[in-house]
């Protein structure tokens, strides 16, 4: 680990009780990077932001903040700023009280607190509102109070669970973008919390898939998305095809992939590639090319069992010989219907292979 | 719907109207009476009324047995209210926020003098006190009623702290603030309007007991119930409508100030 990383988790496990939330997460984030962490609902995320933050004692492992070991200092020792799903402002305080709240017990001088919550008003586009209390504020301007109320004490890193989860669709996605760009103006180091995949390959610098305690994968978005590791990360992350089946032949870089009950795919042969090898065979729906190729190489039929119009696209699944595929196509000249017999098409450097103990064959 | 039944149906309205106020009066008639006969020039407890005069009032402020009684009852019941608010908001913290075996048994321990009958834990404190070799000063009367008050102070700070998300506190942690800062800055505040409920309510229990105060006062000492209860073994004095009256007003005046105290400060906590 370099000296630079502004946060390290080396091998931090959580248990509550013989349930163990959080195994073995070795994880280090550089200054000013932002990693999401993603992962179903369920698998520890929160678990790892509130130890990091110290609402909650590791079981075993070391946690680093700023070059400093801190899984044994108490909470309020710690400078780490939180934001929390539900904001958390305090109900009885004014927005100049809740933001200036953390610099009270940073012997700030009085009048740099109110310069730098005037400050902070304006990092997160809501000037003039001191006064207000926060029932008086719409749910997206608590949101913003509360970012301005955790980076104020200019933490040595910021923790967001789940912050854009309560807000309604559209502003989700407008906070979105605005989170990103203040987070890149005070180049905070930033850990946050999702479930949401989009919001993930959206904000991140990098993304850490994780399921059910443990780290899956962890990468920018582009890696993750595109070179998932694992089962776990192929299915979770976006719509995949997985199918099972056996390796027929290697043959000039390429992988004939007899699919169970199934056609036969072409992939690029990893090394690890041998004939007769149990494997399953990873395609994005996107990947999926559907129309009227003209029986060119790696073609297969199959017949459109359903079709949903989607506005730019259209989402089928496919018959093909015995296996149901799922493919998404943008629309060319037209909408696919039901019992129509197409031409599928994957390209061999589409095909992702996984093991049989379902990691990436390289 | 036909005449016939909505005309049924005015009926059945009317009885239910009729009931209604029947049971008011019922409800309301002594207390009225109380009240109107304090005012009453005649110098006998009852109806029929004279003239209107507030001499039983005056007679009241002359009366050296009575205005030690209110005396000492107040105390009490301040006192009572003070101690019992500190105690059920400790006992509170420590029953919702803090994990600590045998925290069930704590729970119903506090919660059971408000199950017991009062006959039962007069007797029971006069014993222990017995036992323990201590005179009867009205320190005991004060830890009886304590006693009585301390479930109920408990379950309401308990309610209310319930309602306060635990994320509040931890945020205030998170920015820096100890266990001691988060308390007096987030928490107290927000249990304020419990803190202020339980206040006149531990004060009108205390102020208006009767049956365990009987047992537990010192010899000599009346609190305010019990010397109205020996008042009325004389005579049926029309003083004793002007004390009632007082007593109406301070145990139903009160709550209706701190409910409206309380509302008052839950909306600006809100
Ligand atoms: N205080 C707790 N006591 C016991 N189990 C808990 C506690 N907090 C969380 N868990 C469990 O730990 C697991 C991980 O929880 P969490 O970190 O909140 O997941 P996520 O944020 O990824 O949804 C879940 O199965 C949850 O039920
Ligand atoms: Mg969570």
């Amino acid at each position: 680990m370099t000296a630079a990383a502004a946060v390290e988790l080396h091998d931090v496990t959580l248990a509550y009780g013989s349930f163990v939330a959080v195994k073995n997460v070795a994880l280090s984030i550089a200054k000013g990077e932002f990693v999401t962490l993603l992962g179903p609902s369920g698998c520890g995320k929160t678990t790892i932001l509130r130890s990091i933050a110290g609402l909650v004692q590791p079981t075993g492992g070391e946690i680093v903040v700023a070059g400093r070991r801190i899984d044994n200092v108490p909470i309020h020792k710690r400078n780490i700023g939180l934001v929390f799903q539900n904001y958390a402002l305090f109900p009885h305080k004014s927005v100049f009280d809740n933001i200036a709240f953390g610099l009270k017990y940073r012997s700030v001088e009085k009048s740099m607190i109110a310069k730098k919550v005037t400050r902070a008003l304006e990092m997160v586009r809501l000037p003039g509102v001191e006064k207000k209390l926060p029932s008086e504020m719409s749910g997206g301007q608590q949101q913003r109070i509360a970012l301005a109320r955790a980076i104020v004490i200019e933490p040595d890193v910021l923790l967001l669970d789940e912050p854009l989860s309560a807000l309604d669709a559209n502003l989700r996605e407008e906070m979105r973008t605005e989170l990103k760009i203040i987070q890149r103006e005070v180049g905070i180091t930033t850990i946050f919390v999702t479930h949401d995949q989009e919001e993930a390959l959206a904000m991140s610098d990098r993304i850490v898939v994780m399921n059910k305690g443990e780290i899956e994968q962890s990468g920018t978005p582009e890696d993750v998305y595109r070179r998932p590791e694992s089962r776990f990360v192929a299915s979770f992350l976006g719509q995949s095809n997985l199918l099972p089946g056996r390796i027929a032949s290697v043959q000039g870089g390429k992988a004939a992939i007899r699919i169970d009950n199934g056609p036969e795919l072409l992939a690029l042969a990893p090394a690890a590639a041998r004939e007769g090898a149990r494997v399953t065979a990873v395609v994005r729906a996107q990947k999926v090319a559907v129309g009227s190729t003209g029986g060119s190489a790696g073609t297969m039929t199959g017949k459109i069992v359903s079709a949903s119009y989607l506005g730019g696209t259209a989402a089928y699944f496919i018959d093909a010989g015995g296996v149901r595929l799922q493919a998404i196509a943008t629309i060319e000249d037209r909408v696919w219907r039901e019992g129509e017999t197409v031409d599928i098409a994957i390209n061999p450097t589409d095909c992702l292979l996984l093991d049989e103990g379902g990691k990436r064959m390289r | 719907m036909s005449g016939a039944a909505a005309e049924n149906r005015g009926l059945g309205w009317r009885a239910v109207q009729v009931v209604t106020v029947l049971v008011y009066i019922f409800m309301f008639a002594p207390i009225m009476v109380v009240v109107v006969l304090s005012f009453n020039d005649s110098q006998f407890g009852g109806f029929p009324m004279t003239g209107f005069s507030f001499r039983w009032y005056y007679k009241l402020l002359e009366n050296e047995s009575v205005l030690r009684a209110f005396q000492t009852s107040i105390w009490v019941a301040i006192v009572t209210s003070v101690i019992c608010s500190v105690l059920g908001v400790l006992g509170a913290l420590a029953l919702v926020r803090y994990e600590f075996p045998g925290k069930e048994w704590v729970n119903t321990i506090l919660i059971a003098p408000a199950l017991v009958p009062e006959t039962v834990l007069g007797v029971g404190l006069l014993l222990l006190m017995r036992w323990a070799h201590q005179p009867r000063t009205l320190w005991v009367l004060v830890l009886g009623h304590i006693m009585l008050a301390l479930p109920y102070v408990v379950l309401v700070v308990q309610a209310r702290l319930i309602g306060i998300k635990r994320v509040y506190e931890e945020a205030a942690m998170s920015l820096g603030a100890n266990r001691f800062h988060t308390f007096r800055e987030i928490t107290l505040p927000l249990l304020m309007p419990a803190i202020v409920a339980s206040l006149l309510l531990v004060f009108t229990i205390s102020f208006d007991n009767i049956t365990a105060s009987m047992f537990w006062r010192p010899s000599g000492v009346e609190t305010m119930p019990t010397q109205i209860l020996s008042m009325l073994k004389v005579s049926i004095s029309p003083e004793i409508n002007a004390l009632g009256t007082l007593m109406i007003i301070v145990t139903v005046g009160l709550p209706l100030i701190g409910g409206g105290l309380a509302r008052y400060l839950a909306r600006s906590v809100r």
